[in-house]
């Protein structure tokens, strides 16, 4: 499990985020959804080990700042927003390198060319002999996603639960991949790891989140299931927007539309 | 760990796509029997006279000592092996120390010649030569030879850990700070140099000029002993950076997602990259362009996976190390031209070359 126990970051005199209390379980996939500027991807950072932060982050019971890399690597692997390269590598050498660790779980059988398999996973099989920065923006988000996959690609390993933590992983997918993405992460939790997802699409939110964690200037506005969060009043409070939420007749899971906007 | 299977013979056949770690490996023999050949060639090549095809005969016939003229061993075992061996380790630590930088800037237009890093050992070295019998006379007499590399080193260091604390702003490295740093620096290392050549004396000067154009023609074994204590073991440390620094290609925070201990990665590769360019600069003056030449060259052949990146960049830098020393040495025969305005005509332009290609890698 990953516990955030009065969680504060500042960025020099500045603090982004205060008081944050968060609990992301294995078997579930956790979103983090907010305004920008809200301090989403602050969170994810200290997550991450790249920002001090004050409180206590614990990942399977170790307190996160006290990890080597290399330890941290072994439970977590984390999507950048955006990767920019500096030298022509070809797709394959880039899924590789989540390979660096040397801590991937993958069994016997898997392990021959996990690139490969990483790749068809995110629906780009037959990209590996591609250079990255010739393809088209999602495509490099997938192969990205790939490369996060082979870092942890036993969702469990030694008996620990391993993360995914992700940072707008669909931001510049079309929608039949924004829903296989999404289907990664759902895979990977239900296998037995933990997702955390900073999310922009409250309705994939809905959708594939067990809890939702609605962060509003840097501070934790709610959390719970997607039908606890997600109402007129909190989206009105946290995006400042009035909108309908509306639900599914099967199940009552919800949904906004933009459409929806309610004019003053 | 993961292509185990595919290590061996018959997987070199049968590597994936995207996978160029065959390919790699051919270009890292090729170029091994071409740095011994080019050695050779060396060895056989120069001034005087003294003939390929003998020193070649008794190279490999084994043939008694005395099967050569005395003056053609003088000439072969004082002169020439020591300027091969010279070159290939000035050679190699130079491109291996760029491919290094490139990584760890994340930039292939990093280069220890072109960022101030040379200009700062060469201050640390010229500070040797002058005032070496003077106001330095205390720490001359304590290292003794050593004394000139080990300034070197300290001066490149110095350089290195300034141009990197100035360039890098949480973790992000901006190519136009590092090259106008770079340029600064190198003005202020020349400006001290100016001023240490100002108050030189005559024997000194003469020293100087010719060492600050570049040269391996002062390569004695003394020399070779002192340079090669420092750029060996930077040598042998470098491959263990190559895997780190792939991941580095991503970004300092991917980098350390993936388990690298980014902040030790970095510390040793500035220490390794001013040792060598300090032992190189220390004995062989300036000599600028190898070390962004060469990984450029590289890495249109076999990418820039620094696992073969920097073995290779070793082997062609001392290459075409010795390839420039032979024609400087040959083209204005009897007299030889400083090899490091060779390298230098030939790198001024490839790197326009580089700029024109990718001007976007500059974004100024």
């Amino acid at each position: 499990m990953i516990e955030l126990r009065d969680v504060s970051v500042a960025i020099g005199a500045k603090r982004i985020v205060s008081g944050i209390e968060l609990e992301a379980r294995p078997g579930e996939v956790a979103a983090i959804v907010g305004p920008n500027g809200s301090g989403k991807s602050t969170l994810l950072k200290a997550l991450s080990g790249d920002l001090a932060y004050g409180g206590r982050i614990a990942i399977n019971g170790r307190e996160a700042a006290a990890m080597k890399p290399a330890e941290a690597a072994a439970v977590r692997a984390v999507l950048p927003q955006a990767a920019t390269l500096a030298f022509p590598f070809t797709v394959r050498e880039i899924v590789r390198l989540g390979l660096v660790g040397g801590r991937s779980g993958a069994l016997a059988g898997e392990a021959e060319r996990l690139p490969e398999r990483a790749l068809a996973r995110v629906d780009l099989e037959g990209y590996a002999g591609r250079f990255y920065q010739e393809l088209s923006g999602g495509e490099q988000q997938r192969v990205q996603l790939a490369r996060v996959l082979c870092q942890v690609w036993a969702p469990v390993l030694d008996g620990r639960p391993r993360y995914l933590l992700l940072d707008e992983p669909v931001s510049s997918l079309d929608i039949r991949h924004q829903l296989m993405v999404m289907d990664v992460a759902r895979d990977f939790a239900a296998r037995g790891g933990g997702v955390v997802a900073i999310l922009h699409d409250l309705n994939l939110a809905a959708m594939y989140a067990d809890r939702i964690h609605a962060m509003h200037n840097g501070k934790l506005a709610a959390a719970g299931t997607p039908g606890e969060v997600l109402n007129d009043a909190l989206i009105e409070k946290v995006f400042g927007c009035r909108l309908k939420v509306g639900a599914l007749p099967a199940g009552g899971a919800p949904f906004v539309l933009p459409q929806s906007i309610v004019s003053h | 760990m993961v292509d185990q299977s595919l290590a061996g013979p018959a997987g070199m056949m049968a590597r994936p796509a995207g996978d160029r770690s065959g390919r790699a490996l051919l270009a890292l023999a090729a170029l091994a029997a071409g740095l011994v050949a080019v050695a050779l060639f060396s060895l056989a090549s120069g001034a005087s006279d003294a003939s390929a095809l003998g020193v070649l005969r008794h190279w490999f016939s084994g043939a008694p000592a005395d099967a050569l003229s005395a003056r053609d061993r003088v000439i072969i075992h004082d002169i020439r092996l020591p300027r091969v061996i010279m070159g290939v380790l000035v050679g190699a630590a130079l491109a291996v120390s760029g491919a290094v930088m490139q990584g760890l800037f994340r930039n292939p237009l990093a280069d220890p010649g072109l960022v101030g890093v040379s200009a700062g050992a060469g201050l640390g070295a010229v500070s040797v030569i002058v005032l070496g019998t003077t106001s330095l006379a205390p720490l001359t007499a304590l290292l003794g030879p050593a004394a000139l590399p080990l300034a070197a080193f300290c001066g490149g260091l110095a350089a290195t850990l300034i141009l990197y604390r100035v360039a890098t702003r949480q973790g992000r490295t901006s190519v136009a700070t590092m090259l106008l740093a770079g340029i600064a620096l190198a003005a202020l290392a020349m400006a001290l140099t100016g001023m240490l050549i100002f108050i030189a004396d005559d024997r000194q000067l003469r020293d100087l000029t010719f060492w600050q154009l570049g040269s391996l023609a002062g390569a004695t074994w003394q020399k070779i002993a002192a340079a090669g204590a420092v750029i060996l073991p930077a040598l042998a440390a470098m491959p263990f950076l190559a895997r780190g620094l792939n991941a580095l290609a991503l970004g300092e925070a991917t980098a350390a997602h993936l388990g690298v201990p980014v902040q030790r990665l970095k510390y040793a590769a500035i220490l390794c990259v001013s040792a060598a360019v300090g032992a190189a600069v220390a004995v062989s003056g300036g000599i600028g362009f190898v070390g962004i030449v060469v990984p450029h060259l590289l890495r249109l052949a076999i990418g820039p996976d620094n696992r073969y990146l920097l073995p290779g960049s070793a082997l062609l830098g001392a290459a075409l190390l010795l390839l420039a020393d032979a024609f400087s040495r040959t083209i204005v025969a009897p007299a030889e031209l400083p090899i490091g305005i060779v390298t230098a005509a030939i790198g001024g332009p490839f790197f326009l070359w580089i700029l024109l290609r990718r001007r976007g890698i500059v974004d100024l």
